[in-house]
Order: C-alpha cells, then structure tokens, then sequence
C-alpha cells in the first residue's frame, strides 16, 4: 500500500516548480489530475530544452508530469469551471502557481475553493509572495538565484557571477510545496481539518542558502569570497574542490594539508601545519595542491588516498556512472509508457519506503486524454446537462 | 498556533546536515525534535565551523541548523543508556539516524530492533549510497557524491572543467526527501498503525535534483551536456540569452525569451547569427558573446528598466548586501532572532513554508549538549 492512496490531487501549475511537488505526491500514491488549458496545456510542453522533442512534447514535460492525468478545460467558460469545482469538491489537495491575482479573477482563490470544501489543503507557489513590492515580478529560476546572492557562491573568484545549471530554485519551492502539503495531509488525516500551503520561490531560495546567509547575517555583512582557484565552498578552506589529474579529475573533501602532502608526496604541503592556513592560505595551498596533482591518474591518487580515509572521490560525468556498479545496483531508471504506446526511460523517485521502490509505469498524459474518464467518474449529470 | 505535526515525538539520532536538515523542518511543522547526542562531543557539527564562527561553544553552523530541538546525552555503547534510549523510542513517534551501515545492527537499534521496541515507529535512514552495492561504505560527504553523480558538468562554462554546486546540495535534498518521506509514512501510519521504513540516499537525491536533464540524456542517445564556452552562460541546455551578462556597473541575468525581439530593444545587430528559430541553440555561444558586447555599454539599471519596460524576464544580478536590502527580502520576513542566554540573541533563517497565512516562526536556539537530559529523564520516567 503506497502512503497517499486514496488521495485526489488537482494542479493547475504549470512549468517545473508545482508540478514537481504533484510529482512527488503521485509516487507516493497520490491520483493527480492536471487542469490544463485549452489546446494549449502547461506551457512546459512545448518549452523545449536541447530542441529535442520526444512524441510531440519536449523532455522536460515527460520528465516533471508522468504518472499524472490530463483534463483540457476551457477556464473562460462556466460551464467549464462547474466541472472544475464538481472536482474540486471531492478533491484533497489543490496546487496552482500562478502570478498573484490570477486565480482570484478564475475564481479557484483560497476563499472561494474552501467555500466550496472546506477540508481541502490549498498550495501555491508564487515567485515573491501575494503582497510585497515584487509580487508581480516572473518567479524565474536564474532570476530568482541572481536576486538571492545564489551566483556569488559557484565558480571561482574571479568567474564573476556563476549560476547552478539547474532550475534549483523551482524544485526547492517544489519540494517546500510537497513538505507543507504532506504535513496538512497528516493533521487532514488526524482532525479532518483544511490548510493554506504558500511558498514563495525567495524564501525557498534563502532556505537552501540557509547556512551561508546566517553567516553573512551573524559576521557584519561580509560577503562571501571564493577561492581563486578549484573552489567547491567559499566558505571552507583547503583541500576542498576538485582537481585535474593527469588522466581525469579527483575531489577532495575535508583533510588535514601535511596529512595530505605525507600521502601524495608533496613536501611542500608539510609546511602547512598550523590548522588555520588551510582557510587562510587555501588559495596557496590549492595552487600547490593542483600542480602536484597533474602529474599522476586519477586512479593512483585514490589508490593512495581511500586506504589512508582521506575523502575523496573519482568525477564522473554521466557515461561513467551509468555504467558503475554503484549507480545501477540503486535502479533508479524506469520505463514509463504513455496511453499510445510510446515509451521512454526517466528517473524514479528518489525516496525508498519499506524497502520498496517508488516506481510508476504510467508516461506523462496527453493533452486532454483523461477527459472522459474523469467526467463520467466525477461530474454529475447536472452539470453535464448544462454544458 | 495550531501547527500540523504538534504532538509528534522525533528521536534524531543524526549528524551534520542532511538528516538534521529534515529534522529541523519537522521541528517548525511541530513536531518535538530531540537529539540523541554522544556526551562530551555530541553532534560533529558542534565544532564544526565556517569562518571561525562560533556561539558561546558551539559552531554558527550547528545553531543554524538545530534550532528548535532538545539534546539528551546519551553513551550507545553503555547498557544503562541504551536501557533508557529503548524506553524513549518506545514512546517515540519518528526516530532517524545516518549511521554506516551495520552500526546500528551491532547496538540493535536497526530497524528490526526497533519494531520490537516499538511496532508503531517511523524509522528514517540516510545513506551516502544506499545500503548494498559497491559504494555503500564509502563516506556519505557533499562535494564527493556531487563529483560522482555527473553534477559537476552542468555549472560554469566547459574550459572550467566540474565545477561543483557552491553549497551542499545534495545534503540538503536529501533531507528535503527525508522529511517528505517521513510525513508520507506518518500518513500511511494513521491508516495502518503499524511502523514505516523510510530511506533516502545523497546520491538518489542529487540524481533526482537531476531528474530533467538526466531524462534529456537517456532519451537523445546519451548525449553529454553541453556547456557554452561563453562565460556568463546559466544552462548548458538553454539557448541564447538565457545568462548572466556584465554591464558598465554590474551584471544583468536574462531569462529565456524571444531573441530577435530581445535585440531590437537593446539594439544589438545579430542579423548574421540568427537566420532561424534553431539558431538561438545553434549559435548560443557566439551570440552570448554578442549580446555581452551590447550589455557592457550601459549600466544595470538602464537594461533592466528598459528590457522591463517591454515585459522582458531580466533582473539585476545582487550579493547578500543588496539583496537583503530589497524592501520585498524584509516583507517576506525571511530573518528571525533566537534567544540564546542572558538576552543574546542571533539571527537567522525562518521556515519557508506559510501555513494557514501564517509564517512558522520559531525562537528556541540550539540546545547545549545534554541540556535537556535531566528534564527527558524525568517526564519520561527514564531511570
């Protein structure tokens, strides 16, 4: 038994951030219905990374919407929105992320939806929350990690701001989303009881950030300096990053510098032996650090390095851990197949429970393809009649 | 106010970041969190410290991340403590710990232990790796299981080589998952009544941090990503403008949009580069590098306030000062104070959920190591 069955999910959000936390509900069992417009549908259908468009719609849709449902509605007809809130009457959870306004104009706002039912738990995820001066601004993923301080803490020194290359931002509030909505599921679960869930994309930034912003907010201001060179944390000192070998790459974590220079043969790390200089001369010490490791594999490093429990680590790009022992004993590919047959591989849900996987092997749905179904299963012959 | 998780018991045998993390975001949902801690040393984290900074004598880190909890000290290894711990996970709801793997089957708190200790537990665990394979006993560390998962390869431009996440991102995920997974199988729990396993790994999590892309490359015939050589670049699968540009006094980040559009605006002549829609993935680089040309000619605020003006997705690139100076970082009220001894206070973050229009403020500091023994050992009838 998966832990939300029985659990009916409405989401009306669109691109990455809501329907990752939609995501996550239905792999833990959750059925979700997506409310999608029509003949158009989430934008992130057709927002195309890398040109490449499998079965229509591009990656990133089949990747964020599989093991969901898919109803075409028109929002501008009432006779639509009747069918829309028969649904939401029966349903547990509703999730939108449109701009502030928006849903008040459509009618599916808090008020109005919880009028209609009043147990229901309500998400949204907005970019800067309902009522600052920002509120109507795109909650934009590089927008959002470049107004957060987010790009002064990747690259180097002198890379000037350097973004994650990932919309990270969007699956933190996506996640933020998830956890707010599984704890009102559990209190609904306890006290039969609604909730409000809002997640602003800022807050969900500094979140993440939580540990380097205290810092700045408890150290006078400072700002945090990376490293010249191999920075990994501006805030940690050496070893700390990841260094060209002469066949690859090496990362190093945590260590003690005449540690390391006894190991790798480097006397010039000896020197080092006062604890401070690893953050105070990292820069140094991380230019006789790289030097010295250009001239081995990366093989022979870690052959010395992980017998003596220094942390450390081959890079791999994706080739290399797919092929790893260690990647496939997790499994954490799957096939899912789409209602006309068309199949493709997409990553599991990362969290096991009872030692089962989270696995689906339902594709991301069609535009509309649940319609009928989802008509003749919820909405009454009232409702039909007037459409 | 009535916050969803009040009532619940965690028991957090975890350290460092990722288990604590899911621990402290149960704490602000309401649930009791108590750190069952080693005495004299307790939670590694205590002493480990950025910049130096310490509060009274434990790390800035530490406090940042387990405010809102009790401790308890505890000695596993001795029998009368672990006597007294069985008898407290008997009454818990949640215990979650990040041991290597056969740590707790040696104690017998594993998950089997425990059920007979307590059959209505929600047991979480945090591996590096997960529990079989050839990585299991390799140390679960940050910028080590980034290094493996292919991550590096997605920041920065391609002469950088990896260039890692400037954070522990996948600890933090990870206790993102941790905490979802627990409150999934609290759920399942209330219909049930019987205990849950619950397990998450840094490696699954940073894979599913990768969830698109890694979609992308199982479906284009394992393509690698392709990072731009124009520096600026923010995707390596987005084209051009999508990137951070320098100005006369700082930096500009453009969204993705419509390029043509976008350099009639700015006034940035790209006739030969873009003959067609493809071009903005076809000539990404080089047009990043047109585009830089232009930018570099006026300062920030006049690209914002114009691109704005034409509805263009752009902002200004901002650090910790600026950015904490915008009037909509202080309306979101994203800053608390603790209340630490004899009146100090520090501050930091505030839970990022608004539940019931309400933030989920929390005021109670770190605890010191053990503090709350005594008064645990008491209510709890411990010895």
């Amino acid at each position: 038994m998966l832990p939300l069955e029985d659990y009916l999910v409405i989401d009306f959000s669109q691109f990455l951030s809501g329907p990752s936390a939609s995501l996550r509900l239905a792999d833990m069992g959750a059925r979700v219905i997506k409310i999608e417009r029509l003949g158009v549908g989430d934008i992130c259908r057709t927002l195309y990374t890398s040109n490449l468009i499998m079965n229509g719609e591009s990656s990133v849709f089949h990747a964020i919407n599989r093991n969901k449902e898919s109803f075409e509605v028109d929002l501008k007809r009432e006779e639509d929105c009747e069918m829309v809130r028969e649904l939401l009457k029966k349903a547990d959870v509703m999730i939108h992320n449109f701009r502030p306004g928006v849903m008040e104009r459509l009618g599916f706002d808090y008020q109005s939806v919880t009028a209609l039912n009043p147990t229901l738990i309500y998400g949204e995820i907005s970019g800067y929350g309902n009522n600052t001066e920002w509120k109507n601004k795109p909650g934009q993923d590089l927008l959002l990690q470049s107004v957060t301080g987010l790009t002064a803490l990747t690259g180097n020194a002198d890379s000037g701001p350097v973004a994650m290359g990932l919309s990270i931002v969007d699956m933190l509030a996506g996640a933020h989303l998830a956890q707010g909505i599984l704890a009102c599921l559990y209190r609904k679960a306890l006290k039969n009881e609604g909730g409000f869930v809002q997640i602003s994309m800022m807050e969900s930034a500094y979140d993440f950030q939580f540990e380097t912003i205290t810092t700045f907010m408890n150290d006078g201001g400072s700002l945090p300096q990376r490293s010249k060179r191999n920075n990994a944390n501006a805030y940690l000192g050496a070893p700390y990053g990841i260094y060209q070998t002469e066949n690859g790459y090496l990362a190093l974590a945590m260590g003690s510098i005449p540690q390391l220079g006894n190991l790798l043969g480097c006397e010039k790390l000896e020197e080092y032996v006062e604890v401070s200089e690893a953050f105070d001369k990292r820069d140094e010490i991380k230019a006789i650090l790289a030097d010295h490791l250009l001239s081995a594999t990366t093989e022979k490093w870690l052959s010395i390095l992980e017998p003596a429990d220094i942390w450390c680590a081959d890079v791999l790009n994706w080739n290399a851990l797919m092929a790893h022992e260690g990647f496939k004993v997790l499994k954490m590919v799957q096939e899912v197949e789409m209602i006309d047959g068309y199949k493709y591989e997409t990553t599991r849900c990362p969290i096991r429970i009872d030692g089962e996987l989270l696995t689906s092997a339902i594709g991301s749905p069609k535009l509309g393809q649940d319609n009928e179904k989802i008509i003749k299963e919820f909405i009454t012959q009232h409702t039909i009649a007037n459409a | 106010m009535n916050r969803p998780l009040e009532g619940l018991l965690v028991l957090e045998f975890c350290q460092f970041l990722a288990g604590p993390s899911a621990g402290l975001k149960l704490a602000d949902l309401g649930a009791r969190v108590i750190k069952i801690e080693r005495p004299k040393t307790g939670d590694a984290c205590r002493s480990l410290s950025i910049k130096n900074l310490f509060v009274d004598e434990d790390s800035l880190l530490f406090h940042t991340i387990n405010r809102n909890k009790e401790s308890y000290a505890a000695d596993l290894k001795n029998p009368e403590d672990l006597e007294r711990l069985k008898k407290l996970i008997s009454k818990a709801d949640v215990m979650t710990h990040n041991f290597r793997p056969g740590v707790m089957e040696k104690i017998g708190l594993d998950y089997e232990n425990v059920q007979s200790i307590n059959p209505k537990i929600v047991y979480g665990l945090v591996t590096g790796y997960g529990s079989e394979g050839p990585w299991k006993n390799k140390p679960g560390q940050d910028l080590l299981v980034q290094s493996v998962s292919g991550l590096t390869f997605l920041s920065g431009v391609d002469v950088d080589g990896p260039v890692p996440f400037g954070l522990s991102v996948s600890d933090i995920m990870c206790g993102n998952h941790l905490a979802q997974g627990i409150m999934a199988a609290l759920i399942k729990r209330a219909k049930t009544n019987k205990s849950v396993l619950v397990e998450v790994s840094l490696l699954e999590s940073i894979l599913d941090v990768q969830f698109e892309v890694l979609t992308t490359y199982l479906n284009d015939g394992g393509k690698l990503p392709d990072r731009s050589g124009a520096k600026g670049s923010a995707h390596a699968y987005l084209s051009a403008p999508y990137g951070m540009y320098q100005t006369n006094d700082g930096y500009i980040a453009m969204a993705m949009g419509n390029l043509p559009n976008i350099c009639a605006i700015i006034n940035c002549d790209i006739t030969d580069l873009y003959v067609e829609a493809g071009s903005a993935f076809e000539n990404r680089d080089k047009l990043i590098v047109r585009l830089a040309e232009t930018f570099k000619k006026e300062d920030t605020k006049h690209w914002v306030d114009l691109l704005e003006g034409h509805g263009i997705w752009c902002a200004e690139v901002l650090n910790y000062q600026t950015a904490t100076a915008l009037n909509t970082y202080k309306s979101l009220q994203i800053e608390q104070e603790l209340d630490l001894d004899e009146g100090k206070k520090i501050k930091t973050t505030v839970s990022p959920i608004r539940l019931d229009n309400r933030k989920l403020f929390a005021s109670k500091a770190a605890p010191k190591l053990g503090f709350d023994t005594a008064e645990i050992n008491k209510e709890f009838e411990l010895s």
